[in-house]
């Protein structure tokens, strides 16, 4: 599938998806904050930002390194679509 | 020069050093110049821009002769590879070609007292002091920390986990060296206090909270890559010991290799050997792919490398009989650092238990994503 197809509410499923294998088949949800429980070990939190990168062609930089970004499966989306925004031409300021 | 002349180079030193439970320092600028250091940074950064492949191999050449030498080449890619991931512009121009250069030589202090496989048990802490930050806490068996000149340090800022650059010149660091370990000897092993160190917070890597669960990690699976290619080369050297010596030596009017068990020796050995270097062929190319995979294949490829040293080089030993106990016998030396292996950079068992996680969920729906 092309990456730039992907819907939003597909982001978040993806990524709600990847989480919950992670943490052991637990059912997580959008606004659960698997951080703070310790869900996810740090294979695996290098593992995310990889397959966010590659699934949905962005770019995690050290700036975007808040934890208001990845908290939850529904700020990860979020943060998805602002850099998706902010990369597609038609939407870049100036 | 290339690898393998430089091996060649240090092939008849490298006991003594063991011996004497330190590198020359003169070693670490024949190695930048081979290009050994940081070898996979992009060229910008003054790396070779080498693929993981190759890193790897330089790697596996290192581990067959010297694992400290291996030991070496992994900490300085460690550090680059957290600054490289999650350092500032400004921090990379700073620091990769120093790194890249040998003009520094970086420490990895992680483990404490209370925090081994457990980092996030670490009680270093890192306080904010206007411009500066301030670092206390004692860090133990760090690789490299007699020779190191800065130090990516992991500590709690207000509780949470944070990575800070301290160069080894800062008055409050206290560099205590680790004598006689039974590894690793010539790995310049500290463990080192750092008693209210103050440094710019430009020194911080990432923002807090990210300290281990992306900057460390980002370093060891590097050095989990680099230690696993080390322990496929180890493995090799020994496996040649082994197949030399069993081959020449007559005992009974019998050739050792003409037994046998000692054969069936040698072969498991040559699959042990064989499978890790193709694990380790795996995980540099899912690397190279940048596949999110990558990070737990590489894990597979350590504990595979490091359990491949370990056997192997107990095997060498066994087949060389008195010959391997014998104070110069490379076999010798193996066999100690090999058990290393299975201890650093996430144990045999932590190792297991990733795996074994790794294994749940990719037959799992974690696939779409
Ligand atoms: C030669 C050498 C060089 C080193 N270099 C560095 C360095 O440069 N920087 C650095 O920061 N550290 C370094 N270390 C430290 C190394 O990273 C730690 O030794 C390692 O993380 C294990 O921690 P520990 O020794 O405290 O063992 P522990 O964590 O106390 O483990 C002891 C044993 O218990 C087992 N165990 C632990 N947890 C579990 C579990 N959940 N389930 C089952 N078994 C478990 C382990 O597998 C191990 O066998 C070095 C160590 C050595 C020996």
């Amino acid at each position: 599938m092309d990456i730039r197809q992907v819907s939003g509410d597909d982001i978040t499923r993806q990524i709600l998806e990847f989480l919950s294998a992670a943490t052991g088949g637990t059912a997580l949800a959008e606004d659960q904050d698997y951080i703070a429980e310790g869900l996810v070990n740090s294979i695996q939190a290098v593992e995310l930002v990889t397959r966010v990168e590659q699934r949905f062609g962005i770019e995690v930089e050290v700036s975007d390194l808040d934890l208001d970004n990845f908290r939850t499966a529904g700020r990860i989306a979020d943060f998805v679509r602002r850099k998706r925004a902010a990369a597609a031409p038609d939407t870049r300021d100036g | 020069m290339d690898v393998a002349s430089f091996v060649d180079s240090v092939r008849a030193d490298v006991a003594g050093w063991d011996r004497a439970g330190g590198l020359p320092s003169a070693i670490v600028p024949t190695m930048a110049t081979g290009g050994f250091l940081a070898a996979d940074l992009p060229r910008r950064y003054g790396g070779a821009d080498l693929g993981q492949r190759d890193l790897g191999e330089i790697c596996a050449s290192l581990g067959g002769v010297c694992s400290a030498l291996r030991s070496l080449v992994t900490v300085q890619g460690m550090v680059a590879a957290a600054l490289l991931r999650w350092g500032t512009g400004a921090q990379r121009a700073a620091w990769l070609p120093t790194l890249a250069s040998g003009g520094n030589i970086a420490g990895f202090a992680a483990t404490e007292e209370g925090a081994g496989s457990d980092l996030g048990a670490m009680s270093t802490t890192v306080q904010g002091h206007g411009d500066d930050v301030v670092v206390r806490g004692r860090k133990l068996w760090v690789s490299l920390g007699r020779l190191a000149t800065v130090f990516l340090v992991f500590g709690r800022q207000d509780g949470l986990p944070v990575a800070v650059l301290v160069e080894s010149d800062r008055p409050g660091v206290v560099v205590e060296p680790i004598a006689d370990p039974l590894g690793l000897r010539a790995a310049q092993l500290a463990n080192i206090r750092f008693e209210d160190v103050r440094v710019p917070a430009a020194n911080l890597v990432a923002p807090a909270g990210f300290g281990l669960s992306h900057v460390a990690a980002t370093a060891v699976d590097h050095g989990r890559h680099t230690v696993a290619w080390g322990c496929v080369g180890l493995a090799a050297a020994c496996l040649e010991q082994a197949v030399q010596h069993t081959a020449r030596r007559v005992q009974g009017g019998v050739r050792l290799a003409d037994h046998q068990l000692v054969r069936a020796v040698l072969g498991r050995a040559y699959v042990a050997t064989s499978g890790a270097r193709q694990l380790c062929a795996h995980a540099a190319r899912l690397r190279e792919q940048r596949s999110p995979s990558a990070t737990a294949e590489t894990v597979v490829a350590k504990y595979a490398g490091a359990a491949a040293a370990a056997s192997v080089s107990q095997d060498a030993v066994q087949l060389l009989g008195a010959a391997g106990c014998g104070p110069d016998n490379p076999v010798n030396r193996f066999f100690r650092d090999a058990k290393i292996m299975q201890i650093i950079e996430g144990s045999r068992e932590v190792g297991e238990l990733d795996i074994g996680e790794f294994a749940l969920r990719t037959a799992g729906p974690d696939r779409t994503l």
